[in-house]
């Protein structure tokens, strides 16, 4: 590998994970009409996808890990908060006129 | 009191930078983060709706989920091409570099047309912000907000990239500001990986 190689990356690296992403995708539209909606497994699918994106296309794993720790632990947060707001969306279907 | 001055020249001196990446860098990675937490909050106001909701409606058919297959696979591959143009921009090699950048731009453009085709295709059949055939109401605002969002960054990807790629021809940009407008470019690509299973596979037509 040369030097320039380093610096931005590996082609080889780039066309696997390019082709992992794209093997997802597709397997998503297959177990989408397999399974119907399964919301835990498409998003654990698209969380291993994103995971892919950021590590290898826009080079996270080289940056310094203080970036990182400044970085996605936060927004990690911030979306992990977001989740208190399911079990007002479940109630609501337990409420009149929904009850059954 | 004597005055500090701080320069080049004291740049020995000086604390490094914690994170070793140029201000520019740094600023996008923080603008990358905020825009998360706005798609997150989309997505998750939408997945509020879609469990509150109890006729949520299930209107994609099976051209609608191959059109957005295919718009997937074209973001995806505009992704390794931004990126063969930031390997070709950091080994100086200014052409190969603009072509790979002309051709991403190329390929969000047709991402653009595509979904601008899908959402005329919808309008068509009766989708609108607050009414369709099928089902709530709330699904055209919640589907058009957040597909919008998203159409409006890649056409503001689009828009940017061709503007770095000029200035980098003329010499006023840099491979550095080719690489921080990439990490946006696979940002918006990032984020079409949670819209078409969250939006578009969760309520296909049976």
């Amino acid at each position: 590998m040369t030097g320039q190689e380093k610096q931005v990356g590996s082609m080889t690296t780039y066309l696997i994970v390019y082709v992992f992403i794209m093997a997802i995708a597709v397997v998503q539209v297959v177990f989408a009409y397999q399974m119907g909606p399964q919301l835990p497994f498409m998003l654990l699918l698209a969380m291993i996808q994103a995971t892919l994106a950021v590590l290898f296309f826009m080079h996270l794993h080289r940056e310094r890990s203080t970036l990182v720790l400044a970085l996605i632990p936060a927004i990690l947060f911030v979306l992990f908060m977001m989740n208190m707001i399911w079990s007002d969306s479940f109630r609501l279907l337990t409420m009149r006129p929904f009850l059954k | 009191m004597s005055d500090i001055v701080l320069g080049v020249e004291n740049a020995s001196v000086m604390e490094e930078r914690p994170f070793a990446i140029s201000s520019n860098k740094l600023v996008m990675w923080l603008f990358i983060i905020s825009d998360a937490a706005t798609f997150g909050a989309f997505l998750f106001v939408y997945g509020y709706l879609r469990n509150a909701t109890p006729d949520w409606p299930a209107p994609f058919q099976s051209a609608s989920i191959v059109n957005a297959l295919i718009m997937s696979f074209i973001l995806i591959t505009s992704s390794l091409t931004m990126l063969m143009g930031v390997r070709a921009a950091r080994s100086n090699n200014k052409s190969s570099a603009l072509r790979w950048i002309l051709v991403t731009v190329g390929a969000g453009l047709l991402f653009a047309i595509l979904h601008l085709r899908e959402w005329l295709g919808l309008i068509g059949d009766g989708l609108g912000m607050s009414h369709n055939p099928w089902g709530s109401g709330l699904f055209g605002a919640s589907f058009f907000s957040i597909t919008g969002l998203h159409l409006t960054h890649v056409i503001g990807g689009v828009i940017a990239l061709t503007v770095v790629a000029l200035g980098y021809k003329r010499g006023r940009y840099g491979s550095d500001d080719i690489e921080v407008w990439s990490l946006y470019w696979h940002f918006v690509d990032l984020v079409w990986m949670f819209v078409v299973p969250l939006v578009y596979l969760l309520n296909i037509a049976h």
